[in-house]
C-alpha cells in the first residue's frame, strides 16, 4: 500500500497528492509517469510524475477529476493509501544539450510540464513558459512557474487573469520577437499539442509532446498505447511518452482516446453517486 | 488386474452452450471413482516412456499407482518432488505431445489420462491437505527472482525449500504471470494460482509487486546495492506482435495482450471492475495458438454472437493444443482456416466495421517445416467484424536486456543461455522460461526455473 502523506486541492477539480513510493520516488526522472490503481477493483491508470523528494521517498502527483478513478483518488485522505503505484515508467525527457527552450503548458499538463521546467532551469538553460488556463479560477503552480521561468507568460482563455488567449498566441509573439528556441516542450491535451505543432510547423523549431493515451501495464504488453509517429507504430509507455510532435498522428491519437468514453462516462456517474450517497 | 477399457475416463464438463455464457472452469474434475478407474488403466510397464515426455520428469507411475490404491495425498507428495504447480499443470500442460504422448495404452487406443490424474490428485490435495509448512532452516544467502509467473514462482519455491531468502520482484500488481494476466479464469481459475503463491510466501519468499526491473531497479543494483547473490530472470515474452497491416491502430482492434489482460487480470467481465472492455458482437481472432483460442472464447463469454478463428494455415498447422481447439469449436468459435488478413476497414468514427482478407493455399515446406501459405490470387473478401483480437505471438520485452551490461540476446531479444543450467553472459544471473525461449509452454518454463534452482545453488555453495 502507498500511503498519502499530503494532499492539496490546487482548484476546483485539481488535486495535488504526495505519496509515498520509495522505488519510483529513487529513480524517477521528470518526463517519466506511474500507473496507480486506487483499490483492489481498481482499474490501471497512468498519471505522469509532478515532483519526488528521494529522501523522502515521495512523489508528486497532480490528477484532475475526469472519471471514475480519479473521483475515488479525490476522496482519499492523508492516511489513506492507493492500492499500488508502478514506476516511474517510460523515458524520460531529454534535456541534454539544451540551451533556450519555450516550455507550453496546457490546464492540468502544467503539472507535467513543471518538473521539466525546473529541470531545465537547474540545467543552466533559458526556460521561458507559457502556460494556459480556460479561466482564473483554475490557475494552477504560478508561483511554481515563476520561481524556475526566465520569462513567464500566463494566458486565459476569457481574460480572466494574464493575457487573454490560447498559447499557441502567446508562443507565436515569443517567437515573433526574435526568441530562437532549441525545442519547444508542449504538454497538455491532445488537441493543444496539435495546434503548439502546427505553429511551431511554420517556424521548423523541433516540438517534443508528452503523449498520454489509454494503456494497462505501461511496461510495453498490452499495446494499447499505441500511436503512429512517422509513419511507424509506436507505444507511448516504452518509446515515448515523449514524440516529436511533428511526426504525430493527431488524429488517430484523439479517435482512440475515446475508445470507452460512454463506459467511463457511466462508471463516472455511478461513481459520483456513490459519494452522494455516502455522504449523506 | 488392469483397466483394459481403451478410452480415458471422459471428464465432466460444463454443457458447451452454458458454459459459453460464463467464465467459470470448463471441465469440472474427476470424482474419486473416476479416478480410481483412470488410474487402473496405467499398465505400470518397466520402461515408463511417459516420464521422459514430462519437462520436469514426474514419476508418473508412481503416484498413479497411489491413485489407483485410493492414497491421494500420497500420490502428491510423489508429484511435489518433481513439480511445484500441478494443479496448475494438470489443467495447462499439453500432455499429448508430452507425457501422455509416449504412454504405452496410446499405441492401442487412448493413453492414461495422466494429465486428468494430475490435476485430480493436486485438487484433492488442495481441498483436503492441512498445511503445516515447514520453514526451511535459513542458509544466509539471498537471491533475487525476476517475474512471478510460472519459471520464477518455480525457482522460488525450490530456492526457498534449501534455505534460501529469496524475494521474487514482479511488475504487475499480482503475481502469477501469464497464469493470471493471460490463461482465462474457465481454464485456471485465479484461486488456484493464488493459492500457489500463498503456498511459497509460507515458505519464506517475499513477493514484491509493482517493482520493474530496468526502471524501478536494475539486476545490478540488485546484485551490488541489494546483496542478492545471483539472481533469476524469469520476465517472461510480454510484447505484443502486430501484422503491420492497413488500419491497426483502428479502435476495436487490440492486442491479445490487451484483450486477456482485461478481462483476466483486470476482471473486466464483472460489473464491479472499473476497468472497461470493448464488447464486440462480430469478434475476428487472428492467429491459432492457444492465446487465439483464449482469446476467443472470452469474446464469445463477453457476449459476442459470432466469433471467427482466421488463420492462415489450415487445421493440421494450429499451433493449439487438440483440445483447446475441440472446445473453442464445441462453443461455436468458427474457424476461418487459410485466410490471412490483407486490411482492417474503420467507419467515420475510427471504429472497426470489417477485415479484408485474402485465401490461402499451402505450398511447399518452409524453414519451419510446415507448408508454406501463399495468397490465391483475386480471393480477397471481406468478413464483418466490428473487433479484431491481434494473437500472432509475442516476443521477450526489452527493457531488462537495454539496462544490465553484459547480457546477451540473441537477435529474437531472448536471452542466451548455456542450456540447462540457465547461466547467462553475466556471473551470477540466471535466466528461463520465455525470456529464454521465447513464447512457449508453463511446463518448459518450470522446467528451466527448477534447472536454473538447482545451479545457482551450486554457484553459491561453491564459492
Amino acid at each position: 500500500m502507498y500511503k498519502i502523506v499530503e494532499r492539496k486541492e490546487l482548484n476546483p477539480t485539481v488535486t495535488k497528492i504526495v505519496v509515498e513510493a520509495p522505488y519510483v520516488a529513487r529513480k524517477a526522472e521528470p518526463g517519466q509517469f506511474v500507473i496507480l490503481r486506487v483499490d483492489e477493483d481498481g482499474e490501471r491508470i497512468p498519471l505522469t510524475i509532478a515532483g519526488f523528494n528521494r529522501e523522502a521517498g515521495t512523489v508528486d502527483i497532480i490528477f484532475q477529476i475526469v472519471g471514475a478513478t480519479t473521483e475515488k483518488m479525490n476522496h482519499l485522505n492523508v492516511g489513506d493509501s492507493l492500492h499500488d503505484v508502478v514506476g516511474p515508467l517510460g523515458n524520460p525527457t531529454e534535456t541534454e544539450g539544451l540551451k533556450k527552450v519555450a516550455i507550453v503548458g496546457g490546464g492540468v499538463g502544467c503539472a507535467i510540464a513543471l518538473p521539466v521546467a525546473k529541470k531545465l532551469h537547474d540545467l543552466g538553460c533559458e526556460v521561458h513558459s507559457v502556460v494556459g488556463f480556460r479561466n482564473k479560477d483554475i490557475v494552477i503552480l504560478e508561483d511554481e512557474f515563476r520561481a524556475c521561468s526566465d520569462k513567464l507568460v500566463l494566458m486565459t482563455d476569457d481574460g480572466s487573469y494574464g493575457v487573454k488567449g490560447l498559447v499557441t498566441a502567446g508562443l507565436e509573439e515569443l517567437i515573433q520577437a526574435g526568441n530562437e528556441y532549441d525545442e519547444v516542450i508542449a504538454i497538455g491535451p491532445v488537441i493543444m499539442m496539435k495546434f503548439v505543432c502546427q505553429t511551431t510547423a511554420k517556424y521548423n523549431i523541433k516540438t517534443i509532446i508528452s503523449m498520454n493515451p489509454i494503456m494497462i501495464d505501461g511496461t510495453g504488453m498490452c499495446g494499447g498505447c499505441r500511436l503512429t509517429v512517422g509513419g511507424e507504430t509506436k507505444f507511448a509507455c516504452v518509446d515515448g511518452p515523449d514524440f516529436d510532435g511533428h511526426q504525430v498522428d493527431f488524429a488517430e491519437a484523439m479517435s482512440r482516446a475515446t475508445m470507452y468514453k460512454a463506459f467511463e462516462r457511466k462508471r463516472h456517474e455511478e461513481t459520483c453517486n456513490l459519494f452522494k450517497k455516502e455522504v449523506q | 488386474m488392469p483397466n483394459m477399457s481403451l478410452v480415458k475416463n471422459k471428464i465432466p464438463e460444463q454443457d458447451p452452450m452454458v458454459r459459453n455464457k460464463n467464465f467459470k472452469e470448463v471441465a469440472l474434475g474427476y470424482t474419486v471413482e473416476q479416478a480410481m478407474d483412470e488410474a487402473k488403466r496405467c499398465l505400470s510397464c518397466k520402461n515408463h516412456p511417459c516420464v521422459a515426455g514430462c519437462p520436469v520428469n514426474i514419476k508418473i507411475p508412481q503416484f498413479i499407482a497411489k491413485v489407483a490404491e485410493g492414497y491421494f495425498e500420497e500420490a502428491y507428495q510423489i508429484i511435489a518432488q518433481d513439480s511445484s504447480l500441478p494443479a496448475v499443470c494438470g489443467r495447462v500442460c499439453p500432455q499429448e505431445t508430452q507425457c501422455e504422448h509416449l504412454c504405452v495404452r496410446g499405441i492401442k487406443g487412448e493413453p492414461v489420462g495422466i494429465g486428468r490424474l494430475e490435476r485430480f490428485v493436486a485438487d484433492y490435495h488442495n481441498a483436503h491437505a492441512k498445511d503445516e509448512v515447514k520453514r526451511p532452516t535459513p542458509n544466509g544467502h539471498k537471491v533475487a527472482v525476476v517475474g512471478a509467473g510460472p519459471a520464477g514462482l518455480t525457482c522460488a519455491g525450490d530456492l526457498a525449500k534449501m534455505g534460501y531468502d529469496v524475494t521474487i520482484y514482479e511488475a504487475l500488481h499480482m503475481a502469477g504471470g501469464v497464469l493470471v494476466y493471460g490463461i482465462p479464469e474457465f481454464r485456471l481459475p485465479k484461486a488456484i494460482v493464488n493459492k500457489e503463491v500463498e503456498g511459497l510466501k509460507a515458505l519464506g519468499v517475499k513477493v514484491e509487486t509493482n517493482v520493474v526491473i530496468g526502471r524501478s531497479i536494475s539486476i545490478d543494483e540488485l546484485m551490488q546495492d541489494e546483496g542478492f547473490e545471483a539472481v533469476f530472470i524469469g520476465s517472461g515474452a510480454g510484447l505484443p506482435s502486430f501484422m503491420k497491416i492497413p488500419g491497426e491502430n483502428l479502435k476495436g482492434v487490440f492486442s491479445a495482450n490487451e484483450f486477456l489482460t482485461r478481462t483476466n487480470l483486470m476482471k473486466a467481465y464483472k460489473d464491479t471492475a472499473d476497468t472497461p472492455i470493448f464488447h464486440g458482437k462480430r469478434v475476428a481472432v487472428v492467429g491459432g495458438g492457444n492465446v487465439a483460442m483464449d482469446g476467443a472464447r472470452c469474446a464469445l463469454r463477453l457476449g459476442a454472437d459470432k466469433v471467427y478463428i482466421v488463420y492462415r494455415r489450415s487445421e493440421a498447422e494450429l499451433p493449439a493444443r487438440a483440445e483447446e481447439v475441440h472446445h473453442a469449436k464445441e462453443e461455436g468459435v468458427i474457424f476461418k482456416l487459410l485466410n490471412n488478413p490483407i486490411e482492417i476497414l474503420g467507419d467515420e468514427n475510427g471504429f472497426v466495421k470489417g477485415m479484408r482478407c485474402i485465401k490461402m493455399q499451402l505450398g511447399e515446406p518452409d524453414a519451419s517445416g510446415r507448408r508454406r501459405p501463399v495468397p490465391i490470387e483475386g480471393s480477397e473478401f471481406e468478413l464483418d467484424v466490428d473487433t479484431v483480437i491481434i494473437a500472432i505471438g509475442t516476443s521477450p520485452n526489452p527493457l531488462i536486456r537495454n539496462t544490465t551490461k553484459g547480457l546477451e540476446t540473441n537477435r529474437h531479444g531472448c536471452i542466451v543461455t548455456n542450456g540447462e543450467d540457465g547461466l547467462t553472459s553475466r556471473e551470477g544471473v540466471y535466466a528461463g522460461g520465455d525470456a529464454v525461449t521465447g513464447a512457449a509452454t508453463v511446463i518448459l518454463a518450470m522446467g528451466a526455473g527448477k534447472s536454473a534452482a538447482a545451479a545457482m545453488d551450486k554457484y553459491i555453495q561453491s564459492k
